[in-house]
């Protein structure tokens, strides 16, 4: 069990800001995020979108945003635990006890939710009768490719992971590609492939094709495909498998009491605490008169909420209001020498 | 003001005036009617915006933006009349415009 004085939800710009600032007044913190890697929806869905509103950034894209919070954190060693979901969280006198999906325990006075829009989860088929196969022959992502040697594998999507994968299975499983329109919008040089490896027999594909069903009694026999007009088309498939992209979902949040407004927490503007003790909530997930879903406002938020942990962490001290610029004790906690 | 007209899943319809220059999504958004997400607020990075557009409407819209049927092959359900409603401006032609709301978008 980890005990830490803060435990942040989401390593978006907000949350790991809002490190920096704990860090700086002192306090540790570790970041759980359930993506496998560090920057929320900068990274995740526009990494390479110019930003022109960070405060004296005139441009900068999302993953060079990420990258500059990382290195501004770096004096902080923070633990991050990536690929993670906070699934629980139980009062226990003055501390939190939070458990992840993965199993891992924190002991902690503050939890800091600076989760977005909610955790990124891959889309599933819209088809009821997939929801019985789920995690066993429909998937929508792949742990160990052994499992489809020699097997037909139904893939259906249209980027690149859904290429990737047709490519790579095709070489020792029987593999039917299906998308929903002509262009597909992975690399060329995927597209390509494919279509080769289509010319050559070695896949099939069909465009303009939908899941309209998946059979089978007890194990996955075959998926049932749609057009537009109708006309459905029956695979053979031992597995079948769902490149969709990601949504986004609230996810366990929504049974931990709080209060939530059209999947948005409200927060007091002071501290950016919920209506929990000890749990705050930063970034585009809180809610409060005039709040404004920009990364700035996240930074703003995350700076008061550091300071909303402090009294929780510390109970027995003053939090002293320093500078950056001037403060001996911040520039220590920073690892910058003093002459 | 243009007047669309968003029909839920269910049936239950919603005629709004919206002011021109906003675009479908922000008119249901700013009018809460239910079932458009908008996650991303409007920047062609989510897909739960989705709408179908009414088939004799369908042609008469401005063309896609590069991109867009990139993000609707990640929506839900998603048929040849999709559209992100983010991407759909609203002006002077739209006047009656009917889009229909997926059972969800997430």
């Amino acid at each position: 069990m980890i005990k830490t004085d803060a435990l942040i939800i989401g390593a978006g710009p907000t949350g790991l800001f809002c490190a920096h600032q704990l860090g700086i007044i002192g306090l540790k913190c570790e970041i759980v995020d359930n993506l496998d890697k560090i920057g929320g929806q900068c990274i995740e869905l526009y990494p390479d979108k110019p930003i022109y509103d960070i405060p004296a950034i005139p441009e900068c894209t999302g993953e060079e945003l990420t990258n500059n919070l990382i290195e501004q954190i770096k004096p902080f060693n923070i633990n991050f635990h990536l690929s993670d979901r906070v699934q629980e969280i139980k009062k226990e006198k003055e501390n939190w006890r939070v458990k992840t999906l993965n199993g891992k325990e924190f002991l902690t006075p503050n939890i800091v939710i600076a989760g977005g829009v909610g955790s990124f989860e891959p889309r599933k088929f819209p088809t009821k009768s997939a929801d019985k196969f789920d995690g066993k022959t429909v998937l929508y992502s792949i742990k160990d490719k052994k499992i489809f040697k020699d097997k037909s594998v139904v893939i259906f999507g249209g980027g690149d992971s859904a290429l990737d994968w047709a490519i790579e299975l095709s070489k020792s499983s029987k593999v039917t590609l299906i998308h929903r329109r002509d262009e597909f919008r992975g690399a060329q040089s995927s597209v390509d492939k494919v279509k080769e490896l289509q010319k050559n027999n070695i896949l099939e594909i069909f465009t303009k094709y939908s899941i309209k069903d998946v059979n089978g009694n007890g194990k996955l026999e075959s998926v049932e495909i749609k057009d537009d007009e109708g006309n459905s088309k029956l695979i053979s498939a031992d597995y079948v498998l769902g490149f969709f992209g990601l949504i986004m979902q609230l996810g366990p949040i929504l049974d931990w009491g709080l209060n939530i407004d059209k999947k948005t927490i409200p927060v007091n503007t002071e501290t950016f605490e919920t209506n929990k003790q000890g749990i705050f909530a930063i970034g585009d997930i809180c809610t409060y008169p005039g709040k404004l879903k920009l990364i700035l406002s996240g930074f703003h938020e995350g700076a008061l909420a550091a300071r909303g942990c402090f009294k929780y962490a510390r109970p027995d001290e003053k939090l002293r209001f320093e500078f950056t610029t001037t403060s001996k004790a911040v520039q220590n906690r920073l690892g910058l020498k003093n002459d | 003001m243009t007047k669309i007209i968003y029909i839920e899943h269910s049936g239950q319809k919603h005629e709004i005036d919206v002011a021109n220059g906003l675009t479908v999504m922000e008119g249901a958004v700013q009018n809460n009617v239910p079932g458009i997400d908008a996650d991303c607020g409007g920047g062609m990075s989510c897909a739960t915006c989705h709408v179908y557009v009414k088939e004799d409407w369908f042609p008469k819209l401005p063309n896609k933006e590069t991109g867009e049927d990139d993000m609707l092959d990640q929506a839900y359900e998603p048929k040849a009349n999709s559209r992100l409603s983010c991407q759909i401006t609203v002006s002077d032609e739209l006047n009656g415009l009917i889009v229909h709301l997926p059972e969800k978008q997430v």
